[in-house]
Parts: structure tokens; sequence; C-alpha cells
């Protein structure tokens, strides 16, 4: 059986980002294992602008991001598979895969990163009422079927969910000639950004219809018409605020999940909040020297921080094939509390941070005037000021190593602290 | 003489809540509130005066391995330009190899603003 000292599962931005990293950082056999015809991920069919601003201080376009990170690769030298389907990871690292070239393959690794990326929730994940016709898609197929493929989806789009690539999807469709006649969104605010809901809703003139949902789908063929609705605060359709677009396409963007039935298989503990793998500082999964960065942890809402996490994974999956990684230490708990979802990562090993660790977070709701504030017990050991925080923008705390040696217990809160009234 | 436009700032996250005052006493002035920063200021006189964007579209890909080859503005173009650009894109058919970069377009529109290949085919 072949053997390499790292094997990435999947080739988008985190998995190129950790493969270029760890090479960087002394590692010698790498192999990136990647499903489609080629790297890249799902940046290639995001076309749009507004990737890089935090990693090259520059705004590109997704295809654009994409490529410096392959040119990275190939300039490395990493060895990649296309077309290949990763099967099942043992808790021993040994890799099962299959492709047209190879045909079934098993590779032993003795460190492996997960970078499978996310999926999009479907129709079935939030079940729709009506008729299983033709012209339901997920935005982000219609965004490959339009950017990549050249194939458009409709001519007459209902949108229902107003994340980033519900409003993208809502612009490119109206570019390219469709009629979009509302993007309908059933929380009484977007998960999207306000300067994509002012470029790409507003510049159209493409209604949002906050707290409204999708109540039914006609058509015998084809899409017909779409039924929405008003919903009240329990997000149940209200009766009597029924009405009806004649459309031949719905757009589903509600969500993403981290793709993560190979971390399952391997046994993995998971988050039940992010769906994805409990991490410790070094992006290591419950699993020693397995490691994951990037949407199979968490969703990003911006590749700039899905490269920044997976330079951590792809430095510390080299710096375990050194043995430089303490195992068995000290490690301490990293606790969401009032108004924080989750945070990443889960544990903190302190004796393998290096100068600081970038703690992520998500809050549970939309607030203005508030601190974010990291406690061990009632010792307050960072507080930040955030005059605006949102579901839709993740919020990140710097901690140094010097901060995190003050903690001498095995477990600090991260928690907000409403100073206003929230709005 | 004056009227006003209500506008959320794009610039950062806060997303501050504009009004913005058209002022024709003689001279057209504008007068920006509701911003919490100067950048809000200059946002707002920008889209009364010439609101521009960056424009990202694809044209036909004649022999690559997509049909379609990304491509965007070298520069933001003013907004009520962007149907006749997308109308120039229509009408382009490009042939391969092309590298991330390339121009596609010159001179698009007589804006001094090229259509750029956003990768390599």
């Amino acid at each position: 059986m072949k053997s390499y000292e790292i094997v990435v599962i999947g080739g988008g931005p985190a998995g190129l980002a950790a493969a270029i990293e760890a090479k960087s950082n002394g590692a010698k056999d790498i192999l990136v294992v990647e499903r489609d015809r080629e790297l890249g991920g799902i940046l290639q069919q995001c076309i749009h602008n507004g990737f890089g601003l935090h990693v090259f201080k520059e705004e590109l376009t997704g295809p654009e991001y994409a490529e410096r990170f392959i040119e990275g690769l190939k300039q490395q030298g990493i060895e990649y598979k296309l077309d290949t389907m990763v099967l099942d990871i043992t808790d021993h690292k040994q890799v099962s895969m299959i492709n047209p070239e190879d045909g079934f393959l098993q590779v032993q690794a003795k460190a492996v990163v997960l970078a499978m990326g996310c999926r999009e929730r479907t129709r079935g994940a939030i079940n729709i009422p009506g008729s299983r016709a033709s012209g339901i898609f997920t935005a982000g197929t219609a965004q490959r079927f339009v950017n990549m493929e050249g194939y458009m989806v409709g001519k007459d789009v209902v949108i229902l969910g107003s994340g980033d690539i519900g409003l993208i999807m809502a612009r490119r469709m109206t570019l390219e000639g469709a009629k979009v006649h509302a993007v309908v969104e059933l929380l009484p605010f977007s998960g999207g950004l306000t300067r994509n809901i002012v470029q790409c809703l507003e510049d159209f003139n493409i209604p949002l219809l906050l707290s409204h949902t999708v109540t039914n789908i006609v058509g015998k063929d084809r899409v017909k018409e779409i039924q929405i609705a008003e919903v009240d605060e329990n997000r149940r359709p209200i009766p009597g605020t029924e009405r009806s677009f004649k459309c031949d396409t719905l757009l589903l963007s509600v969500g993403l999940i981290p793709e993560n039935e190979l971390s399952k298989s391997a046994g993995i503990r998971l988050d039940g909040i992010t769906g994805g793998p409990v991490v410790n500082e070094s992006m290591e999964t419950s699993i020693e020297g397995i490691f994951a960065c990037g949407n199979v942890v968490h969703v990003h809402d911006l590749v700039d921080w899905v490269t920044e996490e997976s330079r951590r994974a792809g430095k510390n999956a080299a710096r375990y094939v050194q043995n430089q990684l303490v195992q068995g230490v000290k490690t301490i708990t990293t606790k969401p509390g009032q108004g924080v979802r989750y945070v990443v990562p889960h544990y903190i090993r302190p004796e393998n941070i290096e100068d600081k660790l970038n703690l992520m977070m998500r809050v549970d709701n939309v607030y203005h005037g508030a601190r974010l504030v990291i406690k061990e017990d009632d010792r307050v050991i960072k507080s930040i000021k955030k005059a605006h925080l949102a579901p839709g923008e993740m919020e990140s705390i710097k901690l140094t190593k010097q901060e995190l040696e003050t903690i001498a217990g095995k477990e600090i809160t991260i928690a907000l602290e409403i100073e206003e009234a929230k709005e | 003489m004056s009227k006003t436009v209500e506008m959320i700032c794009i610039s950062c996250p806060m997303g501050c809540k504009m009004a913005i005052e058209t002022i024709t006493n003689g001279v057209t002035r504008y007068k920006v509130s509701g911003n919490k920063c100067p950048r809000g200021e200059q946002y707002g006189v920008k889209e009364m005066t010439n609101p521009t964007r960056m424009v990202t579209s694809t044209v036909k890909m004649k022999n690559g391995h997509l049909n379609r080859l990304p491509v965007r503005t070298s520069d933001a173009i003013p907004k009520y330009k962007i149907s006749e650009c997308m109308a120039v894109l229509k009408a382009v058919e490009v042939e391969g190899p092309v590298k991330v970069g390339d121009v596609i377009i010159n001179n698009l529109l007589g804006l001094e603003i090229d259509i750029i290949a956003t990768r390599s085919m």
C-alpha cells in the first residue's frame, strides 16, 4: 500500500491552503484528493468579486482567488488526484478512494486533513409542500449551471432564502435576462451581507420579503406558480396573507451543512451546533493526527477566513508528522455563553500555541452596542466592544500566548454582554 | 429647493441608515446625515453623483473544458452602463487558451475600462 505523510481530502480553498502550508512547513509527501474534474472547489462557480480583501489586500473574483492557490500547489510540486472520490477513512488513517484511472485505491497516511467543505440544504431538508415539478434548484446548483456549464435555469424566478448565495443569484439571473420576482426570507432579517442586499437587490429593484415563506409549489411538469405567505413570530404562515407569483423557477438558498459523512464513519466526534468536527487549537479532531479545516468544520462567510484556518490546519499537520505537536497536556475548553452559538476551536492546549490563537464564533441574533467577553469564572481575560453583531457575520477574537497562560482552570466562557437594548 | 433620498451605507458591515439631502441653491450640494464616519459621506455623495459597480459575468468559450469563461470589468463602471455592458458580453465568443488577466474586450463602450478573463482555460 502506498503511503503519504499527509493526505488532504478536498481540493477547494481549504484543501489547497492546507496542502501548501504543510509543504512550506516541512511535510514531504502530500496528496490532495479532489472529486471534481478540476481543483478550486466552489470558488470556480463564484464568478462575482469580493474575495481576497484580507488575504491578498485586493478584491478578486472566486476563480482568480482559486487560481492563485492552484498555481501555488503546482509550484510546490504537490501531488493531486482529480475525479477521485474518497470512500472511507479509518481511525488508523487508511484512506480508500476510487477513480476511473486507478480503480479502487488504498493509501496509508501519517496525518489526514479533512477539507470536504459543505453542501446545500435542499427542498427535502425544509419540507416545502407542493408538486414535484422541474424548475426547483438549490442556488448553488443554478450558479454552476449558469456560470460554468452555460445553461440558463429559468426565466421567471422566485428565490427562497436571503443568504449571500441567494442574493448573488438574484443579481446573476437578472443580468442574464431573467425576471426575479422576489427574494423570500423566513426570518425577520437577512442572513446576507448588507453590501449584497444593496448591490444585488436594490440596484435591480428586486423585493426582499422578510418574514415570508413558500407555502406551495404548483405545476405538473414545470413549476407554474409559487405561493407564499407572511409568517408569525413562530414562523408559521398567517392565514389571509397568501399571494402567488407566476414563475417557472424556484431557487433555494436555505443554508449550508458541513459534509461529514467521512468524518462520521471514521468515528470523529461532531459538534451538534456547527455540524462539523470538534477541534482543538491545531484544528485536530477527536482522532489524533486527523485535522479538519474550512466549511467542513463550520460554515464561513468569507473565503479569507477559510484560508487562515486551513493554513493553521496544514501547518499543524506538518508539525504532527514531525512529532512537534504535544499531546496529552493541559487542555482548556472554550464554552459559548449567552448570545454566542458556538466557538471554534472547542479545546485549547496552550503548549501548542506559538504566539496567538484566533477564536471564531457566531452570535445568535442581531445586536448593536455589545461586548464579546472572554472570562475564566468571573475574571475577564479579554473584552471587545462591538458596534454591530449579526448571525450572518462571523466574529473572531485573538488570544495571545501570554493571555492563554494566565488561565489556571479547565474552562473559559465566551459570552455577549449587552450595553444597549437589542435592536 | 431640496429633496432627500434614503440609503444604507455599504462601506462597512455597520450599515448606517443615511439620508442624503440635495440642496440646489445655485450650486448643487449634498448633505449626508445618519452616517457614523466620513466614509459614509463619501459613499452617499458618490451614489448621488456617479454610482459605479464592478460587473462580473461570463462569455461563450469555444474550446475550453467549460462552456463559459468568467470575466470582469477591470474597474467599476457607471451603474447605468451595466445593461449595455451585458449586451456587449452576450455577443462575445472566445477561443482558448486564455490566461487569467487577459484582455477580452479593449476599452468597453469607450469607458477606458477593459473586460478581462478571471481564470485561465
